[in-house]
């Protein structure tokens, strides 16, 4: 047999392997720097000296920003390549280097950089270890940066596993909360589940097309290319499992049961990098896969995704209603808004991929804060987050409740806000592909959702003397500063989008064959 | 060897883990169904990358990656399982139900 | 493909919804139930557990906790072999791979030495 050594240009993957190369720094650093009990037990506890409002294990959080730094600045490095030259594969076709997979990476780290800010902070109060959290945030992060550059359905499983793992033991961070063990049991075991279904598409994909590769000499692509359409159900079967797989890690409707639970449990800064990351992460690749190598595909497996989004709009609105638990609404909120990104998924044309971009990013700048705001107001074990607890908070804090109004009503979709915005453009793309009834379907879930964000801020600002226990904030500095900055962007993507919009139009080319 | 006997094997397999899964309370169980299922997708796999020949080693290098992933992710369930087994002294998933909408 | 194409699809979800649905009407209806301890122990391999998942007892953690790192450790072998049989071809360049390889287990492996998750005694 002869082999060929593959050419490795390690540029395609550096920011994956800079956040990579950080999380082993930063877990090396945990054990050997500073004093902790040398100990895996939990009864032993973690109880360790003097932390100050910033801990007195800071070098950790700062290494981490540092990897995310590095990481953005590789990415951005990779843009400039790929402006000049157009977009190319590495690793013999396996890695996609295009624009797409820059504009996912840089949206990723910004959401991980936020979650360590808020780790740390919430880490530090409630006195729980800091390096494995930390480590595994970054991991997961290089896991859906790989989501989003890979050519082939074998790097595409194992970034999925590479986040979801990371992602399964970051649910259940808090091990004395007995909800979020329950949550990570729960997540774990559905999302394993899934992710079988996911490896069976691909086996029947390979079987079928003889390869696993997407652009490649003798891929997917030239595949169907070349084969006549009456021989592709196998082909066809395969996309469908791998739909169900990645519907599952975006939430959509009938692989929606594990989202309430894993949100409720995790810490509040996880829920908000899962709703964030995990989302952007498998739309990533569902449009890489779905919009782009199975384009020619798109009349039988359009009917399917239509009926998922029209399903996820609605019933991940109507549940929400009903939810007296602000974190499980939250939950169905996001699955609501999987649903609205589906819509710019069916559209199959550039101003869809650019709408869901664009969405995702705005979606998950305030989703991360609205959780940032449920954990500063959520106490040691989260235990005050039902919709009650809420109540009187316009008196006792009345900017965090004019804060917290601003990101429902972005979560609601009112102008001026940067999710309406976003819910113009994916809509808009889908009535330009035609499908202007799915768009209306979505306006009535809009309207149903806009129930329950509302119900949020009646009962903030409701000044009534049944207040059991006032609403009580404990937040440091960076709690406020990723507020603050949550805020901000949603404000101002509200008002001035364009730019950001101009940069997902310019992320929507591919590497091809 | 036909490669129909092959995936009708895999898919018998995958089929019982499926229903292991629906089927069972115990978590370690449903581990085990899940385990079973990526078995029958290596099966699958392998099979697949024989009836190519050459071309399709892309298969059982995969099964390869398969075998490690799956490893790892047992690696985090049973430590889930044990967390929970510490607190409950058991791991009926019937029983997990401290939150329900 | 076309809509006639999906036909066999459609036939295959029908017969396999009717069969699950028949055997599992059948089961419900046909066989006794008899709750036996046997069926109620976690490992249903004719072994009795001499402290079982079921059971109320404390059951020695430490073996869980070598049992996952073996696990996690051991499994990289997998990757381990094909490298030694395909050695020859891939020469320096397949070294430095496993190098980088071996040296990520290694960090791992300092990890869980530091924390202790290797000591056998309290």
């Amino acid at each position: 047999m002869d082999f060929v050594a593959p050419k490795i240009a390690l540029s395609g993957i550096a920011p994956e392997i800079a956040l990579a190369a950080t999380a082993l720094l930063v877990l090396l650093a945990d054990a050997f720097i500073g004093d902790r009990p040398r100990t895996l037990r939990p009864e032993h506890g973690s109880a360790r000296p003097g932390s100050g409002i910033l801990g007195n294990r800071w070098h950790l959080p700062l290494l981490s920003l540092i990897g995310f730094g590095a990481a953005v600045y590789l990415a951005l490095d990779a843009w400039d390549r790929v402006d000049a030259t157009g977009a190319t594969t590495q690793f013999s076709g396996m890695i996609a280097v295009d624009g797409f997979s820059v504009f996912v990476k840089i949206t990723l780290a910004v959401f991980g950089a936020l979650t360590i800010l808020l780790g740390h902070e919430y880490l530090v109060r409630r006195d729980l270890e800091e390096g494995e959290f930390f480590a595994l945030v970054l991991f997961s992060v290089a896991g859906m940066m790989l989501m989003a550059s890979s050519a082939d359905l074998i790097v595409t499983f194992l970034a999925l596993e590479t986040f979801s793992i990371a992602l399964y033991v970051l649910v259940g961070y808090q091990r004395s909360r007995l909800d979020g063990q329950e949550a990570a049991m729960k997540y774990f075991l559905l999302g394993a589940f899934s992710s079988t279904f996911f490896l069976l598409g691909i086996a029947l994909v390979f079987g079928a097309t003889g390869s696993t590769n997407l652009y490649g000499e003798g891929g997917i692509t030239s595949f169907l290319a070349t084969t006549p359409a009456a021989d592709l159900s196998l082909l066809v079967l395969g996309a469908g499992l791998l739909i169900v797989g990645l519907g599952f890690k975006v939430a959509a409707v009938p692989f929606h049961m594990w989202t309430p639970d894993a949100y409720q449990g995790a810490p509040s800064p996880v829920t908000g990098f899962m709703a964030a990351g995990s989302k952007l992460a498998g739309f990533a690749a569902l449009l890489r896969l779905l919009d782009v190598v199975l384009f020619p595909l798109r009349w039988d497996w359009r009917p399917l995704v239509i009926g998922i989004a029209v399903v996820t709009m609605i019933v991940g609105s109507i549940l929400a209603v009903v939810q007296d638990d602000i974190k499980r609404m939250l939950a169905y909120s996001s699955i609501a808004h999987a649903g609205f990104v589906f819509t710019a998924v069916i559209a199959t044309n550039d101003r869809g991929i650019s709408g869901a971009l664009f969405y995702l990013a705005t979606y998950g700048l305030t989703i991360v804060g609205a959780f940032a705001i449920v954990a500063v107001l959520g106490g040691p074990e989260e235990r005050r987050t039902r919709v009650n607890d809420f109540r009187g908070l316009f008196a006792a804090h009345p900017l965090l409740a004019g804060i917290l109004t601003l990101l429902m009503l972005s979560l609601a979709g009112v102008p001026i806000t940067s999710g309406f915005v976003a819910k113009l453009v994916v809509f808009g793309a889908a009535v330009e592909a035609g499908y202007t009834w799915v768009v209306v379907v979505g306006a009535i879930a809009s309207a149903i959702a806009a129930f329950f964000y509302l119900r949020i801020l009646v009962v903030m600002y409701m000044v009534d003397a049944e207040v059991a226990e006032e609403p009580k904030a404990v937040m440091g500095p960076l709690s406020i500063g990723v507020i603050g900055l949550s805020a901000a962007a949603t404000l101002v993507l509200g008002l001035f989008w364009s730019p950001l919009i101009e940069l997902a139009e310019k992320a929507t080319f591919f590497a091809g064959p | 060897m036909p490669i129909t006997y092959l995936l009708i094997l895999s898919s018998m397999l995958f089929s019982i883990g499926v229903y292991g899964v629906l089927a069972r309370q115990n978590a370690v169980l449903i581990l085990l169904s899940i385990e079973l299922m990526l078995n029958a997708v290596n099966i699958n796999l392998v099979a697949f990358s024989a009836m190519f020949g050459a071309e399709g080693v892309a298969g059982q290098v995969f099964a390869l990656f398969i075998i490690a992933v799956a490893a790892a992710e047992v690696g985090v369930g049973l430590a889930i399982v044990i967390l929970i087994f510490r607190n409950r002294s058991n791991v009926d998933v019937d029983e997990m139900s401290l939150m329900k909408w | 493909m076309s809509l006639p194409d999906y036909l066999p699809i459609l036939f295959l979800i029908i017969l396999s919804t009717v069969f699950a649905l028949a055997s599992m009407l059948a089961a419900s209806k046909l066989t006794p139930k008899r709750v036996t301890e046997a069926k109620s122990q976690p490992y249903e391999s004719g072994i009795v557990p001499e402290t079982g998942l079921d059971d109320r007892e404390r059951f020695p953690v430490k073996f869980y906790l070598v049992a996952m790192l073996f696990i996690i450790f051991d499994i990289e072998t997998v990757f381990l072999y094909p490298w030694a049989v395909a050695y020859g071809d891939l020469a320096l360049f397949g070294l430095y791979e496993m190098l980088v390889f071996v040296g990520i287990l290694l960090v791992a492996y300092a990890y869980v030495w530091k924390r202790g998750g290797l000591e056998w005694a309290e």
